[in-house]
C-alpha cells in the first residue's frame, strides 16, 4: 500500500471538491441566500486543505490493484462526507445520516431521497444536490485524470476500478486523453440538453438542474411538482437523453470517428432491443389509464428511460400501473445501462456475457468434448473477465441477501425492501410500494438507511472496491 | 508520433516502455491478449489482441494514422508481413526485426525491395558491439556512423599518456593520423574541440575517425589496451555465429565452447577458422583445459543469464581477460552492476535503443536530411549524421569560407565509399554524407549550423 500516494491522490480530491462547491456558492450569490458564506466558506477551506496536503509530493508514486481499490473506495466515502456537511450545518438536513444519504445519493448517481419538501430547500442546496448527480456520473476520478498529469500507466488501475462495466477499454492509448474525451462528449451532452430544455421553455434554473441530474443518471427532482409541470417537449427532451447517457459513451467517440460500424456494438443493439420490447408491451399495458395512445406513449417511455438508465425521474406514479408492467420495470431495473455510460445496474454487457456464457455450459453439457468460446462483437471475452462477471453475480446475490435480512428488522412489506435494495443498489432511486415515486426512503430507521447508503457506493463502484475495502486481506501488510 | 509495435515479447516491452515515455502514442499488437492487458495497463498505451499481420487487426490498432510500425514478434517472416501490411493499409514507415542468419545475409535487399525503413538483428547488433568493445577494450564507449565506416570513439587519458600538454592542433602534424578530436570532458565541463586545446591527464575524450586510423592512433600514443588476440567464447547461439565472422576478419583466434552436439557440429561446418569443443562450458576443467587463464579476453553468451554471470565471475577469478557478459532479462541489473563484470552486453536493450535512435531522428527528419543521432555527452553534445540531398548554402563554399555557429565541428564526410576527414580547402558535395558534433541540441537540418 502507497499510503503517501494515497494520500496524495486524496488532496487532490479534496481540492477539486472545494472547487466544485464554487456552483453552489454561485448559484447561492444569485439568488442572495444565506447559504452563500457557508458554502463559499466551506469551497475555501476543502480548496485549501487539499492545496496544503498536494504540496507533498511523493517520490514512490508507483500504484498497484489493491492502491486503486483502496483509493476508489475512500476517495467516494470522503467526497459523499465533504458533499453531506454543508447540507448539514445550514440545517437544509437537520438528521447527518439524512445528509449523509442525501449526499451519497447524490454522487452515486441513485436519486433516492429522504426530504419530503422540496420546495422548502433554498436554491443552492437544490443545485449541490443535481451537480452532485453530474460529479458522480463520469466520476470525480477520471476527472482528475484529465487534468492531472499523474504517473504514467499506474492510474489505469484508478480508472479501472472506478468506471462501470466488466471490462474497460481505452480509446486513444493515453489514460489522461481518453478521460479527456470521455468528459468533453459529457460535457457537450449536457450542454445540448440544457439547451434543448431552454428552447422547450423551462426556466434556466430548472434546465440546469435536470441537465445535470439526467446527465449523471441522478434523478433528484427538485420541487413537489415533480415532472408534471413541465410540457410534453421537455419531457421527450429529457427521455432521450435519460436514453443516450445510458449508452456506452466510446460508442459516442466511434461514432463521432465516424466509424459507424464499430460504435453499433453488440451491446448498443441489445440495449435498443430491450427498449423497443419494454416500450411496446408496456405502452399496451397501460394504454386504458390514460386518455390517449400519445400520453400512454410518453409516459412509459419516460419511465422506462428513467429506469433502464438508472436515472430515477417520474412523471407518474408507476406504482399504480397493473402488475405485468410493475414487474417488467424491476427487471428493467436490474439490467441497468450499458457498461461505459454514467448508469448503474448490473449492465447490458455483463448479461450479455452472462448469458452467452450460461448458453454455452448448456451445450457442453450435451456435448461434452465441445469447445466453445464466449465472443462479443467479433471477439472472444477473455476467460477473466467471464470469471469476473460470475463473481460479480455471486457477490451481488449475497449483497441482497444480507440486505434484505437487515431491511426486514424495520417490519415493511416485503415489495418495498425487495424494491428499496434494487432501487439503491442499481443506483436508480425510486422503488415500489412504499418507497415508490410518491413516497421516499423516510420510512427507514436509521440502521436500514446506513445500509442503504452502503449499497448506493458498492452499487456506483460495481461492488468490488467497498468490498475489498472491508475484507481485511487488503489490510495486510 | 503514433506508433505501433507488433510483439509484446522482451524488446516489444522495452520499446514500449521507452517509446511511451517520450510522449508518443503507442499501440501494442500481440496474439496473447493476456499479455497485451498486462502490457497496456503497465504503460498505458492502448493495446489490441490479434494477428498483427492482418489487415483488420491493423485497422483496429489504427494503421491509417500511424507514422511508423515496428515489428518485433519472434518469427521473421510474420515480422516482415506485417511490415508488408502495414506498408500497404496505411502510410507508415515500418521497421522489422530479423535474426536468422539467412535472412540477415539479404538485409539490404530486404529493406530496398520490401521499402523497409529499418531492419534490425538483435544478436548481430550485439554481435558488433562485442566486437567492436574487444577490437578497443578500453573505450568507454563506441557509436557508429555510415553504418560503420566512422567511428566515435570515447576513452580517458591515463597519467602517462604522450598526448598530455599537447595541443588538439599538434597532433595531425607530429603524430600523422587522420583522426579528429571532437570534445573533451574535464570534471563536470564539456568542450567541443578546438585546435589551441591542450589536453591534460584524465580528460576523456572523444575522437572520430575511420576504424583502421583509429587503431594507428591508439597505438600511437602508446595506449596499453591492445586488441585481443584470442577469444574464449562460452555458449554457441546466433551472437556467437555473428560474433565469429566479425572477429574472423580482425584476424583474432576464437575458441567456441557448445555443449549442444549438433549445434557444435554446424558451427564447426559454417566456421572454418574457429575453434569448436562440444562440452558444457559450466566445468571448470574444461575451461582451464582451453587454457581460460591465458586468454585476453573471456565472451559469456549462453542462453542462461546465470551461467552467463558465474562463467564471468570465474573467469575474472582466474585471468587478467576482458570479460564481456550477455545479459538478457534485465529485471536484476542493479545486482548485476554491483558484481563489477566488466562489459555487460544487453541484446535487447541495444535493439531498442537503435529503434527509439531511429525514432528520434524519424522525428527531426520530417522535411529535413537528418540520418542518425548520438548523444556524445548526456544532455550537452549530439552528433549527428546527415545526408546531402540537394543543393544548399553549405554545398557552394569550401568550409573554412563558410561562417559557422560556435560550438559546430564538421566532424567527418563520408563520400564515394571513404571517409574524409575535412579541412579548411575541403567542400561538401551533393550525396555525402556529413557527421557534425555540436552542442545545439536538436538540429533539424544541416543548415541551421550556419550562422
Amino acid at each position: 500500500m502507497n499510503v503517501r500516494m494515497s494520500v496524495y491522490i486524496l488532496g487532490f480530491l479534496t481540492l477539486f471538491e472545494g472547487v466544485f462547491m464554487a456552483v453552489p456558492t454561485i448559484t447561492a450569490a444569485v439568488y442572495q441566500e444565506k447559504e452563500l458564506t457557508l458554502f463559499a466558506g466551506f469551497a475555501l477551506a476543502l480548496m485549501l486543505i487539499g492545496f496544503v496536503v498536494t504540496r507533498f509530493k511523493p517520490t514512490n508514486k508507483s500504484l498497484y490493484a489493491r492502491d486503486g481499490f483502496v483509493i476508489v473506495a475512500v476517495s467516494w466515502i470522503l467526497l459523499s462526507l465533504f458533499g453531506a456537511l454543508p447540507m448539514y450545518i445550514s440545517g437544509a438536513i437537520p438528521e447527518f445520516i439524512d445528509a449523509m444519504f442525501e449526499s451519497v445519493s447524490g454522487f452515486t448517481t441513485t436519486g433516492a431521497s429522504i426530504l419530503h419538501d422540496l420546495d422548502s430547500l433554498p436554491k443552492c442546496v437544490l443545485m449541490w444536490r443535481s451537480f452532485m448527480h453530474w460529479i458522480g456520473g463520469m466520476g470525480v476520478l477520471v476527472f482528475i485524470m484529465a487534468i492531472l498529469p499523474l504517473a504514467g500507466g499506474q492510474n489505469m488501475y484508478l480508472m479501472k476500478a472506478e468506471s462501470p462495466g466488466p471490462s474497460v477499454s481505452k480509446l486513444v492509448p493515453r489514460v489522461r486523453k481518453t478521460a479527456v474525451i470521455l468528459y468533453a462528449i459529457y460535457f457537450a451532452l449536457t450542454v445540448t440538453e440544457i439547451i434543448l430544455l431552454l428552447i422547450g421553455g423551462m426556466p434556466l434554473f430548472d434546465a440546469i438542474n435536470l441537465a445535470c441530474a439526467t446527465a449523471g443518471t441522478g434523478g433528484f427532482g427538485i420541487s413537489n411538482a415533480g415532472m408534471m409541470i413541465y410540457n410534453p417537449f421537455c419531457i421527450w427532451v429529457i427521455t432521450v437523453f435519460m436514453f443516450l447517457f445510458g449508452v456506452n459513451f466510446s460508442c459516442f467517440y466511434l461514432f463521432l470517428c465516424r466509424k459507424f460500424r464499430e460504435g453499433f456494438t453488440a451491446e448498443l443493439k441489445v440495449y435498443l432491443c430491450i427498449i423497443a420490447f419494454a416500450v411496446t408491451t408496456i405502452t399496451l399495458d397501460i394504454r386504458h389509464l390514460f386518455e390517449n395512445f400519445g400520453t400512454a406513449l410518453m409516459h412509459s417511455s419516460f419511465t422506462i428511460g428513467s429506469l433502464l438508465s438508472s436515472t430515477g425521474f417520474s412523471t407518474v406514479d408507476f406504482n399504480l400501473w397493473p402488475t405485468f408492467s410493475r414487474t417488467l420495470l424491476v427487471m428493467l431495473m436490474f439490467v441497468g445501462a450499458c457498461a461505459g455510460s454514467t448508469g448503474g445496474g448490473i449492465k447490458v454487457s455483463r448479461c450479455i456475457i452472462f448469458f452467452k456464457n450460461m448458453h454455452n455450459e448448456l451445450r457442453v453439457m450435451t456435448h461434452p468434448r465441445q469447445v466453445k468460446k464466449v465472443k462479443m462483437d467479433g471477439h472472444q471475452v477473455e476467460a477473466e473477465v467471464i470469471r469476473s462477471v460470475n463473481v460479480y453475480f455471486a457477490c451481488y446475490i449475497m449483497i441482497y441477501a444480507v440486505n434484505m435480512l437487515v431491511l426486514s428488522l424495520d417490519h415493511l412489506d416485503l415489495t418495498t425492501n425487495f424494491t428499496a435494495v434494487v432501487a439503491t443498489m442499481n443506483n436508480i432511486g425510486p422503488g415500489l410500494n412504499l418507497v415508490g415515486p410518491a413516497s421516499n426512503y423516510d420510512v427507514y430507521s436509521g440502521c436500514s438507511k446506513c445500509m442503504l447508503i452502503f449499497n448506493m457506493l458498492t452499487g456506483r463502484l460495481e461492488l468490488f472496491p467497498i468490498i475489498l475495502l472491508l475484507s481485511p486481506a487488503t489490510w495486510k501488510k | 508520433m503514433n506508433i505501433i509495435i507488433v510483439g509484446c515479447g522482451k524488446v516489444g516491452r522495452v520499446l514500449t516502455e521507452q517509446l511511451n515515455e517520450v510522449g508518443n502514442n503507442v499501440t501494442v499488437v500481440d496474439q496473447n491478449s493476456s499479455r497485451v492487458t498486462e502490457v497496456s495497463e503497465r504503460f498505458d498505451v492502448l493495446g489490441v489482441a490479434g494477428n498483427g499481420a492482418t489487415h483488420s487487426v491493423l485497422q483496429e490498432a489504427g494503421i491509417n494514422k500511424a507514422d511508423l510500425l515496428i515489428a518485433v514478434t519472434g518469427s521473421d517472416e510474420l515480422n516482415l508481413l506485417c511490415c508488408l501490411m502495414a506498408k500497404k493499409a496505411g502510410d507508415c514507415q515500418t521497421i522489422a526485426r530479423v535474426r536468422s542468419p539467412q535472412y540477415n545475409a539479404e538485409a539490404p535487399y530486404l529493406k530496398e525491395e520490401l521499402g523497409l525503413a529499418m531492419v534490425i538483428n538483435p544478436e548481430y547488433a550485439a554481435a558488433a558491439e562485442i566486437a567492436r568493445v574487444l577490437r578497443f577494450p578500453s573505450a568507454i564507449k563506441i557509436d557508429t556512423f555510415v553504418k560503420g565506416k566512422i567511428e566515435l570513439l570515447k576513452f580517458r587519458l591515463p597519467e602517462d599518456s604522450p598526448l598530455c600538454g599537447m595541443a588538439v592542433k599538434e597532433i595531425a602534424p607530429k603524430l600523422h593520423c587522420d583522426i579528429l578530436v571532437c570534445t573533451i570532458e574535464r570534471e563536470d565541463e564539456a568542450y567541443i574541440a578546438n585546435g589551441n586545446f591542450v589536453f591534460s591527464p584524465r580528460d576523456v575524450i572523444s575522437i572520430i575517425a575511420e576504424p583502421k586510423n583509429a587503431f594507428t592512433f591508439f597505438r600511437k600514443i602508446n595506449y596499453k589496451a591492445k586488441p585481443v588476440n584470442d577469444v574464449l567464447i562460452a555458449g554457441g547461439g546466433d551472437i556467437t555465429h555473428y560474433l565469429c565472422g566479425l572477429l574472423e576478419k580482425s584476424g583474432i583466434a576464437v575458441t567456441v565452447i557448445e555443449k549442444d552436439e549438433d549445434r557444435a557440429n554446424l558451427l564447426s561446418e559454417q566456421l572454418s577458422n574457429v575453434n569448436v569443443i562440444f562440452a558444457d562450458a559450466i566445468n571448470q576443467e574444461v575451461l582451464k583445459q582451453e587454457g581460460i587463464d591465458r586468454k585476453e579476453a573471456f565472451v559469456s553468451l549462453t542462453n542462461m543469464d546465470e551461467e552467463n554471470i558465474l562463467l564471468s565471475l570465474f573467469a575474472k577469478s582466474v585471468s587478467e581477460a576482458k570479460i564481456v557478459t550477455k545479459i538478457n532479462r534485465i529485471d536484476f541489473d542493479e545486482v548485476i552492476e554491483h558484481l563489477d563484470l566488466d562489459t555487460i552486453i544487453y541484446p535487447k536493450n541495444i535493439t531498442s535503443e537503435s529503434i527509439v535512435r531511429y525514432v528520434r531522428a524519424m522525428k527531426k527528419t520530417i522535411g529535413t536530411n537528418l540520418e542518425t543521432l548520438y548523444q556524445v555527452i548526456k544532455g550537452k553534445v549530439e552528433a549527428a549524421e546527415f545526408n546531402i540531398t540537394t543543393d544548399c548554402e553549405l554545398t557552394r563554399a569550401p568550409l573554412m569560407d563558410l561562417n559557422f555557429k560556435p560550438g559546430v565541428l564538421v566532424a567527418a564526410i563520408f563520400r564515394n565509399r571513404k571517409v574524409l576527414i575535412p579541412r579548411g580547402s575541403d567542400t561538401i558535395q551533393i550525396g555525402d554524407s556529413v557527421v557534425v558534433v555540436s552542442n545545439h541540441l536538436g538540429l533539424h537540418d544541416m543548415n541551421e549550423i550556419i550562422r
